[in-house]
């Protein structure tokens, strides 16, 4: 047992040990220095060519946001016709039908917004085709538009007054090329090399040792894996995502998915000290982030090591820990570790059933997407924890007696307007479309739907809760992992999820770019004794203090009703 | 110094019984409206009494017992009132302290100057001050009241300002130059002088303070208004809470009454800093005018908490206004016990205190001399010099070189050239030199020097302190300037200034993103106070001075400006530390309620009453109960501010932090425990 404890601690440490190198060198990448990928310029300068671009030409927050929606705007088209025509389009060995409409509209939103939100099974409701040129393409891009639009908040705060945020093709093109291409091949080849398939070739046909062939499907899953994780998308080949044997094979391919999972989020807070010559502020945002992510951990590996406690109770030893929907090649600890990482990161892959996880673990991974920027996903995590340090910055401003700033701008009415719409929207999406689900479930369990909103939930009772209330709290989130009880793909639930998605992604997006580009144009403030410092401890501890608070406040209702009830209760 | 500063007990009974009434006239859904959070609050409370109503009528019971709704009913509306009383309150105390300086100005004679009279061109006629309009002149004699705020255009005259600074020393006026400026209400206690009208009668600067206090005219401040927003989303977010909780509990099979959503939903929204708010804003312009200094708004008093450089003027700020004798320099062939023996005789009388600090620096024993029959001259502005006749004879005199110059000079005597050159090092130096006579030839000369407040430094070393830079401005050489201002332990100065070379450091500080505050009361200042972001104009400055700049102080004090800024800060401290208990409360409030929603149909939430509150109602109603009270509890510190302290950002942030976050989040629960208890007596 403490192996595999000490198995997750060291995998964390590898983590950070890369993570910090490799922000130094996504600094250098944006900021337009030599790195050792400079041997893909000529490359770059090719695309930019023959699309017309000029990676100099300067963006203000308005032109950097109009590039990126529309870019996304198109490949949610392009995603959405694709998928309900794969039927018809090469690549497809095992014959696998085209997605239903609403199906098609959620699986294309899911991916365009990193989150990976998945109604379908990839072995039966994908084909090669859709899975490399929809799933794959936009699990990259999607990766990319995050890592852009950081990089635009960054060079907000990068000159005393500015209007240029950058660039957008420039950021995109270079995420791709300098970070997220490299490193999914590296490890795409590990997994490869551990047995996780990457043929083009159709299901095979297995003899078990009982006797029974088994029907397995493959194909070139490797590729896709990598980006899954290390875009922090989560989506995975086959329906269990990376709990199956060939997704991900061995505790070996673990540690590299889970390390993959963590590598870039953390590197991109290390990247904002670098970037901005503020190594101070990223070391006390990532002091914050780690803190809660820790503890989450620790809770986690805790409840999950110990076991259930209704089986103790019939007594029934599990020296193993909680196994109920756990893989043995894995164990309880790294699941558990694996859990918080994927929720931290708005990743949402897994490699065991969430839904299966103790009340307590399970309440956990339900808060820590509920903040959403432990980490975060690449790039809009830091954006949702500017969001948290404007609120933050405002409040203790006041209260050291100072009109609030941060990075030496006015925090002033109209930025307090759109940190707090935004603060507003996760609590309005997540409880307001739980609370439709519940009243369908509660009011009208037997409507005349194709699926009959009594047929929804697995459980009964407070898990039946902790089940909805998850499904809109990952769609919310970006994350796409899902307490999979859920019958999920009808039109209600592939509908209602997919609008979460593209206001829960965007609007988070837009408006940390627009409260930076507004802070941007403001005449700058230097620093005096009377400024309060953002990259101070103390700072740290309020944005704690804020990030716990207003989201206990918001959601300690829902999470009593769930998962709390449920722990109470056993 | 005698200070009468007026003032106002907290809770002066007058001022609670206004505010009694103004809390229940407050309630005007239109004005409410005004304020989101505490108007979600009103609707609350008449849905509760609509609930309340409806059982009377129908003696339905599933909302819960009567006596149970109209409890709540009247806590909330207890909620209400208390946060309309801090309201009144503040406003009412604020209109006191307005109401003090406005008997200053209650309708007086005035004897008007008519141009083109019945009889006589320029004819006085007594009409009462009413009827002065801007551009009317009138005279005031000694013994006068002035009847209207303007400027003398004729005559010097000594002026007892006290009724609006509380300043007993009278003090001197003179048309021309930059003390020529004269307020209503003050009294003329010497000569005449004609006076201009310079403002409109109701619309002085005195005036438009009051009308700020009143609330009338009161604007909200930029801070106000953000936090504002951030509290009305926090309502949204709990309105958001409290409405899907009804669906969530459909699910799990658990009836809330209306009660009970209302009570979650008040006891959540951030009442405590949302009835305290507009009390906080109009207690800070209070503040402001109890320390004598007019603010033009709201903003400016904001403004002056975000001072990042102060400019200062050496002369009265950072040095006593009058210059303390150093040394005496006898002329070549007059003996030294002589001249200094001269140079007592002639200050014995001189009650300047020059004229004492040369009588000390003397030290002879002054029952000495025979000063039987001894006429003294007083120093006047015309001769600019003082001296004495005594018995014997001898006419010595003592004033500024020039004006001795032409004394000796009209008599035909020659001027020494070592005391020119004396007078020219002294000058040179940063000192003051004091030429003295004897009967039309040159003794020698005094040496006067600056001396520096004591307790000077560590002002500067408390602003330092708060992030504010000083700027010492002087007209003396930068020798001078140098080391004075290290002397004083000022950070920086503009020596040799000109009007416009404060303009220009101003521009510049601005230029790099600094806030700058200064003081001045000349017309000069007048375009640098309008480009300072913190003008604050002397009351004795001219009009165009205090035209210029948002801020009248009526002190005439150049030190204020440290006190201004202190103000300004301690209203967004007192803003945000509020607001940060306030939201912490709600972390005890929602272990009082959340269990006593569910207790009935989830057994196990029981766990979570920590408090190990009686029963669901008591649960309810000691968090609702607990939320009304700390308002009235609080509206002390929301009147008096929380203290500011300068001790670094970080280090306030943390303490303040510990005080009001921790605190907030301790408090209500050993409050909600122990009214649990109370209430327990008699459920």
């Amino acid at each position: 047992m403490n192996s595999e404890i000490l198995g997750t601690i060291l995998i964390f440490l590898i983590t950070l040990l890369l993570a910090y190198p490799l922000g130094k060198y996504i600094a250098k990448v944006f900021a337009g220095e030599k790195t050792i990928t400079n041997f893909l310029n000529p490359l770059e300068r090719f695309f930019f060519r023959i699309c017309g671009i000029n990676p100099n030409e300067s963006m203000n927050w308005k032109q950097f946001l109009k590039a990126m929606l529309t870019i996304n705007m198109l490949w949610l088209v392009y995603a959405f016709f694709t998928l309900v025509f794969q039927d018809k389009l090469p690549l497809n060995p095992d014959g696998n039908p085209g997605q239903t409409p609403d199906l098609a509209f959620n699986t294309a939103i899911s991916f365009l917004v990193n989150c990976n939100l998945q109604h379908y099974s990839g072995e039966s409701g994908l084909t090669y085709f859709t899975q490399l040129f929809v799933i794959t393409f936009l699990q990259f891009v999607s990766a990319a538009t995050g890592i852009a639009a950081l990089v635009a908040l960054l060079n907000a705060f990068k000159e005393k007054t500015t209007q240029n945020l950058g660039n957008f093709w420039n950021y995109f093109v270079k995420s791709i090329t300098r970070l997220l291409l490299p490193l999914s091949i590296v490890v795409a080849i590990i997994l490869a090399f551990n047995g996780t398939p990457a043929s083009f070739d159709g299901k095979d046909t297995i003899t078990t040792l009982q006797g029974d062939t088994v029907q397995v499907s493959r194909g070139p899953a490797a590729g896709m894996i990598a980006i899954k994780q290390l875009g922090t998308n989560g989506g995975g080949w086959f329906g269990v995502n990376s709990a199956h044997p060939l997704e991900n094979p061995n505790y070996i391919t673990n540690a590299v998915e889970t390390i993959s999972i963590l590598l870039i989020p953390i590197a991109l807070v290390f990247a904002l000290g670098f970037y901005l010559n503020k190594r101070k502020l990223a070391n006390v945002i990532f002091g914050v982030m780690t803190f809660l992510f820790v503890i989450f951990c620790a809770i986690n590996i805790y409840y999950e090591t110990k076991g259930n406690p209704t089986f103790d109770n019939l007594g029934i030893v599990q020296t193993a820990g909680s196994m109920e929907g756990k893989e043995v090649r894995l164990g309880a600890a790294a699941t558990a570790f694996w859990s918080v990482a994927t929720t931290s990161t708005s990743n949402g892959s897994v490699n065991g059933m969430h839904d299966s996880l103790t009340p307590v673990s399970g309440g956990i991974i339900l808060l820590d997407m509920m903040i959403n920027a432990l980490y975060g996903g690449v790039g809009v995590g830091i954006l949702n924890y500017v969001i948290f340090i404007i609120i933050a910055v405002f409040i203790s401003g006041l209260m050291v007696g100072r009109t609030p700033e941060f990075m030496g701008h006015k925090v002033e009415a109209r930025e307090v307007k759109i940190a707090a719409l935004i603060t507003l929207l996760s609590a309005f999406l997540i409880k307001g479309f739980t609370a439709l689900a519940a009243y369908m479930v509660a009011h009208h369990p037997d409507i005349a739907w194709q699926v009959k909103p009594e047929a929804w939930l697995n459980n009964p009772s407070y898990h039946g809760f902790s089940e909805m209330l998850y499904e809109y709290t990952s769609a919310n989130a970006n994350n796409g992992s899902g307490f999979e009880g859920l019958s999920d793909n009808n039109i209600f639930w592939n509908i209602s999820t997919g609008i979460i998605l593209l206001l829960g992604r965007f609007l988070p997006i837009i408006a940390p770019i627009a409260i930076a580009g507004l802070l941007a144009k403001k005449k700058f403030i230097p620093d005096s004794p009377g400024t309060l410092r953002v990259d101070s401890v103390t700072f740290g501890v309020m944005t704690l203090a804020v990030i716990l608070i207003l989201t206990a406040l918001s959601y300690l209702p829902a999470l009593a009703l769930g998962p709390i009830a449920e722990f109470l209760s056993m | 110094m005698t200070q009468n500063k007026r003032v106002i007990k907290l809770f002066d009974p007058a001022l609670v019984s206004t505010a009694i009434g103004q809390s229940f006239s407050k309630l005007n859904p239109r004005l409410m409206i005004k304020n989101p959070v505490m108007f979600t609050v009103e609707i609350g409370t008449a849905i509760m009494l609509a609930v309340s109503i409806y059982q009377l009528a129908t003696g339905d019971l599933s909302q819960g017992a009567l006596w149970y709704n109209i409890s709540i009913f009247l806590i909330l509306l207890l909620t209400l009132l208390f946060a309309n009383f801090a309201e009144a309150l503040a406003e009412a105390r604020g209109k006191a302290q307005a109401e003090s300086l406005r008997k200053t100005r209650e309708d007086t004679p005035a004897k008007k100057v008519i141009g083109a009279g019945e009889i006589y061109r320029n004819e006085v006629k007594v009409v009462p001050s009413s009827q002065l309009r801007k551009g009317d002149f009138f005279i005031c004699e000694a013994g006068d009241v002035i009847p209207m705020d303007g400027e003398i255009t004729e005559g010097i005259a000594t002026i007892d300002e006290s009724a609006i600074t509380g300043e007993s020393a009278p003090v001197i006026r003179e048309a021309g130059g930059d003390k020529s400026s004269v307020t209503g209400g003050t009294k003329v206690l010497s000569d005449k002088i004609k006076v201009k009208v310079t403002t409109e009668s109701g619309e002085s600067f005195l005036d438009k303070m009051i009308a700020l206090v009143e609330g009338a005219s009161r604007q909200k401040t930029p801070n106000e208004i953000a936090l504002t927003i951030l509290l009305a989303a926090f309502t949204l977010i709990f309105t958001i809470v409290c409405v899907t909780l009804k669906p969530f509990a459909d699910y799990a099979n658990t009836p809330i009454t209306i009660a009970a959503f209302i009570s979650l939903f008040v006891c959540l929204i951030p009442t405590t800093i949302g009835g305290l708010l507009s009390a906080i804003g109009i207690a800070g312009m209070d503040r402001a005018l109890r320390a004598n200094v007019i603010a033009k708004s709201g903003k400016a008093v904001e403004t002056a908490g975000d001072i990042d450089v102060l400019l200062l003027d050496k002369t009265g700020t950072i040095t006593i206004g009058n210059r303390k004798a150093t040394n005496f320099y006898p002329a070549d062939g007059i003996d030294n016990a002589a001249f200094v023996e001269a140079c007592t005789l002639s200050s014995l009388s001189d009650m300047t205190p020059e004229g004492k600090s040369i009588i000390e620096l003397a030290n002879l024993n002054s029952k000495n001399f025979d000063t039987s029959g001894a006429a003294f001259i007083e120093f006047t502005a015309e001769t600019r010099s003082s001296g004495v006749n005594l018995s014997d004879g001898r006419r010595i005199r003592k004033g500024a070189f020039d004006s001795i110059k032409n004394i000796v000079n009209k008599a035909g005597n020659s001027f020494p050239d070592e005391i020119v050159e004396r007078v020219k090092i002294i000058s040179s130096n940063g000192g003051t030199p004091l030429v003295v006579s004897e009967n039309e030839k040159v003794l020698g000369v005094i040496e006067l020097q600056d001396i520096i407040k004591p307790g000077i430094q560590q002002r500067f070393e408390r602003l330092r302190k708060m992030g504010v830079k000083t700027v010492m401005v002087t007209g003396d050489n930068p020798l001078t300037a140098k080391y004075i201002a290290e002397k004083a332990g000022v950070d920086d100065f503009i020596a040799e200034a000109k009007p416009e070379d404060k303009m220009h450091y101003i521009r510049r500080e601005q230029e790099s993103g600094k806030l700058v505050a200064m003081m001045g009361d000349g017309t000069n200042d007048a375009p640098a106070l309008a480009q300072a972001d913190v003008g604050v104009a002397m009351n004795s400055g001219t009009a165009a001075a205090k035209e210029a700049g948002n801020m009248v102080d009526l002190d005439n004090d150049p030190t204020k400006l440290i006190e201004v800024v202190e103000i300004g800060k301690q209203l967004l401290i007192t803003r945000g530390t509020l607001t940060t208990f306030s939201i912490a409360n709600d972390v005890a409030k929602y272990f009082a309620i959340v269990p006593a929603l569910f207790i009935a149909s989830i057994p196990a939430l029981q766990s979570l009453n920590i408090m190990g509150l009686k029963s669901p109602e008591s649960a309810i109603l000691s968090a609702v109960i607990f939320n009304a009270i700390i308002i009235p509890l609080l509206i002390p510190l929301a009147l008096k501010g929380v203290a500011y302290k300068p001790i670094g950002a970080s280090a306030l942030l943390r303490r303040n932090l510990l005080i009001y976050g921790l605190g907030g989040v301790f408090v209500p629960f050993i409050g909600i425990k122990l009214i649990d208890m109370l209430l327990g007596l008699f459920m």
